[in-house]
Formats: C-alpha cells, sequence, structure tokens
C-alpha cells in the first residue's frame, strides 16, 4: 500500500475503488461529496421543471389549475356523497390536505423515475447517486409552493381565523419533506429491479389518497379502526397540517410523535437501502 | 484559475506512484437478461424455481501500472471487457475483486456518449454534466465558451438536443470530455460519428493533451490510430489481459491472433 491510501471517495486527486457490492460506502466522504455537488441536484431541478413546462399551453400555470380543479371535483363529490352537507371550511381543509398529498405523491413519483430516467448519466459519470431522488423532491417542491401561494386567498375568502399556531403547521410540512424524501429513495432503488413498480405506483398513491385525512376529517373516523390510522404515516401529518393551516387548534402530541417517527424512518430506511444498493445500478440499467 | 485541477497533477505526480494501478482487477457482475426486469416477471420465475440473474464475468484478474503522461490505447475483440475496464478506472463499477488507484482527475468520454437529456439544450446539458462531475458552476463558466467553440455547433448549442444529429452529438461529447481538464482522460470509441474534418481536429486535440503529459486511455478499434497516438498498448481478451508493450508489437501479435492482415481495419480512423 502507498502513503496515498485513502478510501474509496469521489475527491478529485485520488481514488481507490476496491470490492464492495451490498455494503454502505463510507458515509463520511459520500456525504462531503454529496454536499459539493448539491448544485447538480438544484440544477437537474431547475431544468427538469422548465422542460416540462414549456410543452404545455397554461405552462407553469397548469401547476395551480391541476390542483385546484381536483380540489373543485372532490369538494363536491363529497358534498354530493354526504347530502349536502358542506361548508366552506371544508373546502379550505380540503384543499390543504389536498395540496400537500400532491407534494408528497409527486415527490415519490418523481423519485421512483429519478434513477432509471438518469440513464446515460449513471453509466458515464460517477456521483453520489443520491443526488437523482434528492433533486426529484427539491422538482416536487418547486410545484408545491405555487400551491400554498393558492391557499391563503382562498382562506382569506372564506373568512377564516388567521392565527400563529398557523406557522407550527410548517413542522408538518417537514415532516413530509422528510417523509417524501425517505419514499423517492426507496421507490427509485425499486424501480431499477422491477421496472413496473411505476404502473403500479398510480393505484397505491390513489388508494393512499382515500385512507389520509383529506375527504374527511379525522374525527370521522370510527373508532373501530381508529386506532389503525396511526400506521398511516400521512394521517397524522396531513392531518396536523391541514388543521392548523385552517386555523384550528394545535394538534394532540401523539400525532407530533407519530408523524416524526415516522418521517425519520423512512428517511434513513430509504437512505440505507439507496446507498447499499447504488453501486449496481450501473450494471442493470 | 487556482482550480481543483490545476493543482490534483501536482498533488498526484508528488507522490512519485503510476497514475493508475490495477491490481489483480476481477469484475463480475451479477445482471439480469430480461428486458424489462418487472415484479410480475420476478414472481413467475418464483413460483417456477427459476433464477433470471446471470453473472457476466467481463474482467478477470487483470494488473497493470500506468505512469502519469502515458497514452495508452486498449484493444481486443468486441466483448473482450474494455469497456467495463474503463468504467471500473472510472470509478462508475465497482470492481469484485482486486484494487485501483487512481490519481488525479478523470474525465470520461465512454461509448454510450455523455449523460445528455435530449429534452435540453446543449448549453443546460454542458452545465449539468460538469456539476455532475464535481466542477463548480465557475469552472463551467471558463470553460463553456471553449467547449461551444470546439464542438462547432453554432446555434444548435441553444437547442434541445433530441434535434441534433449523431456527429453533434459526439463532436459535443467530446469537447466536453477534453475540455474538462482532465489529468487523466478515458475515451471508449466515442469518435465513430464526426465527420473527417471533426477527426482531425479531434486528432490534434489528443497529440496536443499527450504532449501536455496527460494520462489518456483509448479504447479503439482503429489499430493505426492506437499505433500513432499510443506510447503503450494493452490487449484484452475475454477478460483477460492477453499481452502488454509497445503499439507496434500487440497491434501485430493482435493481428496475428484474429488471423487477419493489415487491412482489416483500414476502413476506420479513430
Amino acid at each position: 500500500m502507498t502513503a496515498t491510501r485513502l478510501d474509496e471517495d469521489f475527491t478529485s486527486s485520488v481514488h481507490v475503488y476496491e470490492p464492495h457490492r451490498a455494503g454502505l460506502p463510507r458515509l463520511g466522504p459520500y456525504l462531503r461529496e454529496l454536499w459539493r455537488r448539491r448544485a447538480f441536484a438544484s440544477e437537474l431541478s431547475r431544468t427538469t421543471m422548465r422542460a416540462a413546462n414549456t410543452t404545455t399551453v397554461f405552462g407553469q400555470l397548469w401547476l395551480v389549475i391541476n390542483p385546484l380543479l381536483l380540489a373543485a371535483v372532490y369538494f363536491v363529490l363529497v358534498t354530493i356523497l354526504r347530502g349536502g352537507d358542506s361548508d366552506g371550511d371544508f373546502f379550505a381543509y380540503l384543499v390543504a390536505g389536498l395540496f400537500a398529498f400532491y407534494f408528497v405523491s409527486g415527490a415519490i413519483s418523481t423519485g421512483a423515475a429519478s434513477v432509471v430516467g438518469g440513464g446515460k448519466l449513471l453509466l458515464n459519470t460517477s456521483f453520489p447517486r443520491l443526488l437523482l431522488p434528492l433533486s426529484a423532491v427539491r422538482t416536487a417542491f418547486g410545484r408545491f409552493l405555487p400551491t400554498l401561494v393558492i391557499y391563503m386567498p382562498i382562506h382569506l375568502a372564506l373568512g377564516l381565523p388567521w392565527r400563529w399556531t398557523m406557522l407550527l403547521a410548517v413542522g408538518f410540512l417537514a415532516m413530509m419533506v422528510v417523509f417524501a424524501t425517505g419514499m423517492a429513495m426507496i421507490f427509485a432503488t425499486a424501480q431499477v429491479y422491477f421496472r413496473d413498480t411505476a404502473s403500479f405506483l398510480p393505484y397505491f398513491i390513489r388508494i393512499w389518497l382515500y385512507l389520509s385525512p383529506i375527504l374527511w376529517y379525522p374525527v370521522q373516523v370510527p373508532d373501530e379502526i381508529k386506532d389503525f390510522m396511526i400506521l398511516n404515516p400521512l394521517y397524522p401529518m396531513i392531518g396536523g397540517w391541514s388543521e392548523l393551516l385552517r386555523g384550528d387548534e394545535i394538534p394532540q402530541v401523539s400525532w407530533w410523535v407519530a408523524g416524526t417517527l415516522w418521517a425519520v424512518a423512512a428517511f434513513v430506511a430509504g437512505s440505507l437501502f439507496f446507498m447499499s444498493r447504488e453501486r449496481e445500478f450501473a450494471v442493470r440499467l | 484559475m487556482p482550480s481543483v485541477s490545476e493543482t490534483a497533477p501536482v498533488l498526484a505526480k508528488e507522490t512519485g506512484g503510476p497514475a493508475v494501478r490495477v491490481e489483480h482487477v476481477s469484475v463480475t457482475y451479477r445482471t439480469t437478461f430480461e428486458r424489462m426486469p418487472t415484479f410480475k416477471n420476478a414472481l413467475v420465475r418464483f413460483g417456477r424455481g427459476e433464477r433470471a440473474v446471470k453473472e457476466v464475468h467481463a474482467v478477470r484478474d487483470v494488473s497493470f501500472e500506468i505512469d502519469h503522461g502515458t497514452t495508452i490505447g486498449i484493444i481486443g475483440a468486441n466483448g473482450a471487457g474494455k469497456s467495463t475496464l474503463m468504467r471500473t478506472i472510472a470509478g462508475i463499477l465497482p470492481p469484485t475483486s482486486g484494487r485501483i488507484e487512481v490519481h488525479g482527475r478523470v474525465s470520461t468520454l465512454l461509448a454510450l456518449g455523455v449523460g445528455f437529456n435530449p429534452a435540453l439544450s446543449g448549453r443546460e446539458n454542458v452545465v449539468l454534466g460538469g456539476l455532475a462531475a464535481g466542477l463548480t458552476r465557475k469552472e463551467i463558466q471558463q470553460r463553456y465558451e471553449q467547449i461551444a467553440e470546439f464542438a462547432e455547433l453554432g446555434e444548435f448549442i441553444d437547442m434541445p438536443m433530441r434535434t441534433y444529429s449523431s456527429g453533434m452529438y459526439s463532436r459535443l461529447a467530446f469537447s466536453v470530455a477534453v475540455h474538462m481538464d482532465p489529468d487523466i482522460l478515458l475515451v471508449d470509441e466515442a469518435l465513430s460519428a464526426g465527420d473527417a474534418h471533426f477527426k482531425q481536429k479531434a486528432a490534434a486535440k489528443m497529440h496536443e493533451l499527450v504532449g501536455q503529459a496527460r494520462t489518456m486511455f483509448l479504447v479503439s478499434h482503429a489499430l493505426a490510430s492506437i499505433k500513432d497516438l499510443c506510447t503503450d498498448a494493452i490487449w484484452l481478451h475475454n477478460g483477460q489481459l492477453m499481452m502488454r508493450g509497445k503499439p507496434g508489437d500487440v497491434v501485430d501479435a493482435y493481428n496475428r491472433f484474429l488471423k487477419v492482415g493489415e487491412g482489416a481495419f483500414t476502413l476506420e480512423d479513430l
């Protein structure tokens, strides 16, 4: 061994490559390099958004029209199902929850496609692959922000109260970002091995939408299944987010705890799973 | 221009070691031969008790050392493991056993082109590729004009890459790779699509890089170019190192092995 023996990383001067099939890379150098190349993730996300919006008639506007139309359709649907018993409060709740849900599901589905869609870049360049799903989450967040701006006039028009507790909703948003990142990494890895992940994902997301407190209030859940609801990570996250944003009271402690635990668990599991597999991606694409 | 690229070669040379040291490297990868690996197929196979994963022994126990400033040609039949070896040196594929030590910044120009997204313009792709390779925005900006000028794309540089011809594609890819100021440049049959004018220009650029004491790996079936450009050569066959030596000797041995004369490769250059 020479004096220059550094372990495998992506630095520009000395690299040593040694066998490692399923193990994790050394986290220190990996994370340092991930941070050093963060500009790549944000540039990729920016150009992806630019490229995706130039081909549609409404362009960027579509990012706002689409969720608004969906919210309107669901509002009509739920009003009919309830026999005409819906109010403005519910609309605000629905819009807040739906927009947040579309952020999470958007992050998961673009994240799932990120590695397989990275194609030639992966085959020809050596870089921390984790940048790809992270960039996808950034894209989804960039699409979510304008919808958040749309919520404000709705809140105002419905005459809902403005409270300082609304700011606490950021806590639940942070959980959703961390959770969505973890899920994006899990599905990005899964899609490398099973390409049909992309086709079953929409069904999975649709079912998840109905099981999350978006079209109904958490208090409406029957007592028999109430205990199981905490198994849905989005139950506390979206529930807490929508209620706080609408100006309700601060949600119970168990939601904060469950949401945080779910988010951290998804993030840790997702990043470990992704990093332990990423060196195999080049031969699996 | 106080960038990483300038300090790196000094650093690497001070160590006195070779630019690239490959020690008993084998690359065996398990891959599936399905056109589309799907969960459904996996279930069906599991039901039948089959396994779709096959082992490919792409590189077997290859060892060599390359000093700084060497231009080394790598020749061998299709499927000999040349591209796999390039990817392993670039750090894209991990070796299954053995060890690779690389001193210096590596730039790759591999067979499949650069990681270009066809929906984005040439300019955006150059920036993305550079960022992925670890350059800063500033470093890319400094090089951008040279890259665009060398590729001779004119106004096409700002058009989506799906509108490019294959020649334009490979011109841009070549231009990006050589302008990254690499200490070690890996070139894998990447010039096949350029026209005669660009090939001459590319060959001149490569001579220039060789003159600057860069280290270059050149994978090519154009044996004449190997003889012309390289100072050293390696012949791979079925993943094994058959011969290492002067380019002329290695090319002759390879030709004798294939039982073809010099004429077989005159249709190609570089």
